[in-house]
């Protein structure tokens, strides 16, 4: 291990929100992997469509044989469980593809400039102006619902944070004299860009992935709260949520009377977001250039 | 000495920065010398000896990681340390002030040069803001810029490098300070600008009568300027003279090595002079005498810190060794 | 020296768009190098010197084809470079190579500094991998840092350190030609000197020719064979270093090395104290660009402008009046 690395491993293992961040994210990890143990799916059938357990439409509360309640007929531990890995599906894979998106789109405008900066960064803006949630769910209705249709309408709209982060660094960075000597040594535009350019560039995107993650997971939520989302059944903490709309304001005279179909996907989600947040403010302080001593 | 003709006198200042680990770091470690009323003295050395510090010490500016941990700042017997942060205030620019290598980043850029001197002078001197601009006004004439009266409106950055500083150096007298310390106050500029803004201190000084502590690191200013050199390495003084004994007889192994890796303008050296190594790291200064790791001289006496002693007449070294200075004049820094 | 030039400069010109306006039209030009011609000998160090915004540095860069020139010629070995496709100048690139200014930008943070030093050789396959490191190493050695630094990151070198690796990155690709564009002048003084010598030694071994760009003229005088000084984008003077030095003719020249401090209490010089500041290269003065400041100009000076003319052996000026200014040792 080189001192660098060994200097972030110091800094991280120093801070306690950045252990109590890598401590949620390990756990929703071996939640995810672990699923099929902790909430075995019935046999035969797809794991990630949340099984019927009763016939009645009624929510169920709390019982020792369903430990979250049964709301929309389904098991809610069940639902919680399983949705960690849709939750991890949505977030890593969107972030990806639209990081790499943004990536490339911000590079060669950054890197190149003049003409392709002008037209690359006006299509960003234009991005930018159509609000996210109204567009993606006008794709999602052309698209049709389904999971897979949802991602593809949420990567259409979140790769413009990361491609201005990258152009803006990229015009700082490409100043900067080692590139100046890179191209006095004969160093290929491309080569420049993959040796020189992103290696100096690439962590805060890095780190506005990881708090992106989170975000995006609550927009997928809220897509499929609205019903544009994951398809019937499907466990998703979002869809979870769907089920409680029509018992969120509770029975007569009892408020509260629902609470269990809100609070656990709900407090699923917010640890979720939470991880991920202090993970990425975490990286960022390990990361800092003007920390470092 | 003659004591009354006295301005400033820094005794065995020490200031010391901590860092993240909570490492010390002695930047400036004992520290000492004397400025004479209307008199000029230079603080020469390398970037990371301490002379900054030194500068910033003085107007108890040291940002927070730093802390003063002992010595005497003496502005006319009066010692600057004991004072409490409010008079330390009116100090500030009425009897210290201060000029910086940056004139750009030094002056604000939302305001006008007139707001940034007028500011100063309603600071220190009970002038209504008419009086004030008119003061401002021929401060600016004073220290040459032409058609002062519009250049009052004018912001930072619609002047040149050269008068920015002629700028900061008109807010710098608005107060007449008894001392003015120039932070390397040529280096940013060029080579005819930089004659026209030494030329420019020269003058004032001896106009205001001014006592003026120039840093810098360059020899060629200093030989011009000063009229006592005080020598710093590694947060240490090493030698204290009038400019003839520093140029012409140096005592100390860095002075000479100093004078004699310059490269000159008026003669051709076929090879110059080389300090070997680097500036030790301040957060392992070699014990004893800190210059004894690049020095050809250096023996088991350097292990323990030479004192001050007075070669000549107000000449001081920090040397066991400065009567073999001669020997580097036929063998030079090779061993 | 040989008198077939290395480099051939002819007529240069590099100006900068200015950009203005929701369309971003081009509303002038920054006339940064206007019209400069000159030769480089091999193995001969040319100093360029004049003060920030002279052009030099922009000359350096364009004629390291780093800045498209926008006219003019650069016949390096007899090929003229300015106008090579960008697919051909690779070839070009191994001959001549750049010493940089600031040693903490100038260098890769993120990479170790053999594999900055082997980048160039790798670029150009010069050699099989374990001759490119046999060879980093030998030049680390050179320029005076041991092999225990192969793996280290440039943030763990001081200034001076830095600019040595900058040097073996240069000098990797065995070039013909060094720019250096103010390679010590932020050093300081005691590590200056090392540089220098280690740029002299280098040039003897390697049989390397140098273009030397500083606005230190005392750096210059100790390391160049010739200067040209620049002003405004113009060449004001060429001349012989030990000629330029004791009898500058141009009366820029003049002010320029009066100017210059010298470390020494009894030395004294009319210093020749220029009014004013450089005039924006936007809208460079008519006639002689240097007239607003001369203490000599007259009224020709603001109309014709001056032809660069030899006027002693090896000393080419571009003044009405050359020689009328001049300082003496008091």
């Amino acid at each position: 291990m080189n001192r660098e690395t060994r200097r972030i491993f110091r800094r991280l293992s120093s801070d306690a929100s950045a252990i109590l961040g890598f401590a949620l994210l390990i756990f929703f990890v071996i939640v995810a992997i672990l699923a099929p143990f902790i909430a075995s799916p019935p046999p035969g059938r797809d794991p990630y469509i949340m099984p019927i357990v009763t016939w009645s439409s009624n929510p169920l509360p709390p019982s020792p044989e369903h430990p979250f309640g049964v709301a929309g007929k389904r098991d809610i531990f069940y639902g919680v469980v399983w949705g960690t890995r849709t939750a991890f599906r949505v977030g890593i894979i969107v972030t990806l593809i639209s990081t790499a998106l943004g990536l490339l789109i911000g590079s060669v405008a950054g890197y190149f400039g003049k003409l392709w900066d002008e037209i690359l960064m006006r299509i960003t803006d234009i991005f930018m102006a159509i609000p996210f949630l109204v567009a993606a769910m006008v794709l999602t209705t052309i698209l049709g619902t389904g999971l897979d249709k949802v991602m593809m309408a949420m990567t259409v709209f979140s790769w413009m944070g990361p491609a201005r982060l990258i152009r803006g660094n990229i015009l700082q960075v490409k100043e900067e004299q080692f590139v100046l000597a890179a191209k006095a040594l004969g160093v290929s535009d491309f080569s420049i860009i993959i040796r020189h350019v992103l290696p100096n560039t690439i962590f805060p995107v890095l780190i506005q992935a990881s708090m992106r993650m989170g975000s995006l997971v609550i927009t997928a939520a809220a897509l499929s709260f609205l019903g544009v989302g994951a398809p019937q059944g499907y466990a998703d903490w979002g869809a979870l949520l769907n089920y409680a709309r029509n018992w969120m304001l509770g029975g007569q005279g009892e408020a509260l009377k629902y609470w269990y179909m809100t609070v656990f996907p709900g407090v699923a989600m917010v640890l979720f977001v939470l991880a991920w947040n202090l993970v990425g403010d975490a990286l960022r302080d390990a990361f800092d250039p003007r920390l470092r001593l | 000495m003659e004591e009354n003709n006295l301005l400033l006198q820094v005794q065995d200042l020490k200031v010391y920065f901590y860092n993240e680990e909570g490492q010390e770091l002695k930047a400036v470690d004992g520290v000492g010398f004397y400025l004479r009323k209307g008199e000029t003295i230079a603080l020469v050395g390398e970037s990371g000896c301490g002379k900054s510090v030194t500068s910033l010490a003085i107007l108890r500016l040291v940002d927070s990681d730093g802390k003063i941990q002992g010595g005497k700042i003496l502005l006319e017997g009066r010692d600057l340390l004991s004072l409490s942060e409010r008079e330390m205030r009116e100090v500030r620019g009425r009897d210290i002030s201060m000029i910086f290598q940056e004139p750009s980043s030094a002056l604000n850029p939302v305001y006008t040069i007139g707001d940034q001197i007028i500011e100063a002078i309603i600071l220190h001197q009970k002038l209504s803001y008419r009086q004030a601009r008119k003061t401002a006004e021929e401060l600016l004439r004073l220290v040459g810029i032409p058609e002062a009266r519009k250049r009052l409106d004018e912001y930072p950055h619609e002047l040149s490098g050269g008068m920015k500083q002629r700028a900061m150096i008109a807010m710098a007298l608005s107060c007449h300070p008894k001392v003015l310390i120039a932070d390397e106050p040529t280096t940013s500029l060029d080579v005819t600008i930089q004659a026209q803004i030494l030329e420019l201190i020269e003058e004032l000084q001896r106009q205001l009568n001014m006592g003026v502590i120039l840093i810098t690191h360059d020899l060629g200013v200093v030989a011009g300027m000063a009229e006592r050199v005080v020598v710093m390495y590694a947060g240490k003084v090493v030698e204290e003279g009038s400019r003839w004994d520093i140029f012409h007889h140096p005592h100390h192994p860095y002075t000479w090595g100093l004078l004699h890796s310059i490269p000159r303008l008026d003669v051709k050296q076929e090879k110059l002079a080389i300090i070997p190594g680097v500036v030790p790291d301040p957060l392992n200064f070699p014990s004893g005498c800190r210059f004894r790791n690049r020095c050809p001289l250096e023996d088991e006496v350097c292990l323990t810190e030479p004192s001050r002693e007075e070669i000549e007449n107000q000449h001081y070294v920090y040397c066991h060794h400065h009567s073999q200075i001669e020997v580097l004049e036929t063998r030079g820094f090779s061993q | 020296m040989n008198n077939v030039p290395l480099l051939q400069v002819e007529d240069l010109k590099k100006y900068f768009p200015i950009k203005a306006g929701v369309f971003r039209r081009t509303v002038g030009w920054v006339k940064a190098v206007d019209g400069v011609s000159f030769e480089v000998f091999p193995e001969e160090t040319l100093g360029i010197v004049g003060e920030s915004g002279c052009g030099k540095s922009t000359l350096g860069m364009t004629v390291m084809r780093l800045y498209e020139p926008t006219a003019g010629s650069i016949f390096f070995q007899g090929e003229d470079i300015s106008s090579l496709p960008a697919s051909q100048l690779k070839g070009v690139r191994r001959n001549i190579q750049m010493i940089f200014q600031d040693p903490f930008t100038s260098l890769d943070p993120r990479m170790h500094i053999g594999s900055i030093v082997e980048e160039g050789m790798k670029v150009h396959r010069v050699a099989s991998p374990p001759e490119v490191r046999r060879r980093a190493l030998d030049l680390l050695e050179k320029v005076g840092l041991g092999a225990e630094y192969f793996s280290r990151y440039p943030h763990e070198f001081s200034g001076g350190q830095r600019q040595r690796i900058g040097i073996a990155r240069a000098l990797a690709l065995n070039p013909r030609l060094v720019v250096a564009d103010e390679p010590v002048s932020s050093l300081d003084v005691s590590v200056r000197s090392q540089i220098l010598n280690l740029l002299k030694d280098l040039k003897r071994e390697y049989q390397l020719t140098y273009i030397f760009i500083s606005h230190d003229l005392a750096v210059v005088r100790q390391i160049c064979d010739r200067v040209i000084v620049m002003y405004l984008g113009k060449v004001v003077e060429i001349a012989d270093g030990d000629t330029f030095f004791s009898s500058p003719s141009h009366p820029y020249s003049v002010a320029l090395t009066s100017a210059v401090p010298v470390p020494d209490p009894d030395y004294e010089v009319k210093r020749i104290i220029l009014s004013g500041d450089v005039p924006s290269p936007i809208n460079p003065p008519e006639g002689c660009r240097f007239h607003t400041r001369c203490p000599v100009a007259q009224e020709v000076c603001s109309q014709v402008e001056p032809a660069l003319e030899e006027v002693g052996e090896n000393q080419w000026v571009a003044c009405h009046f050359p020689g009328s200014l001049s300082w003496e040792r008091a």
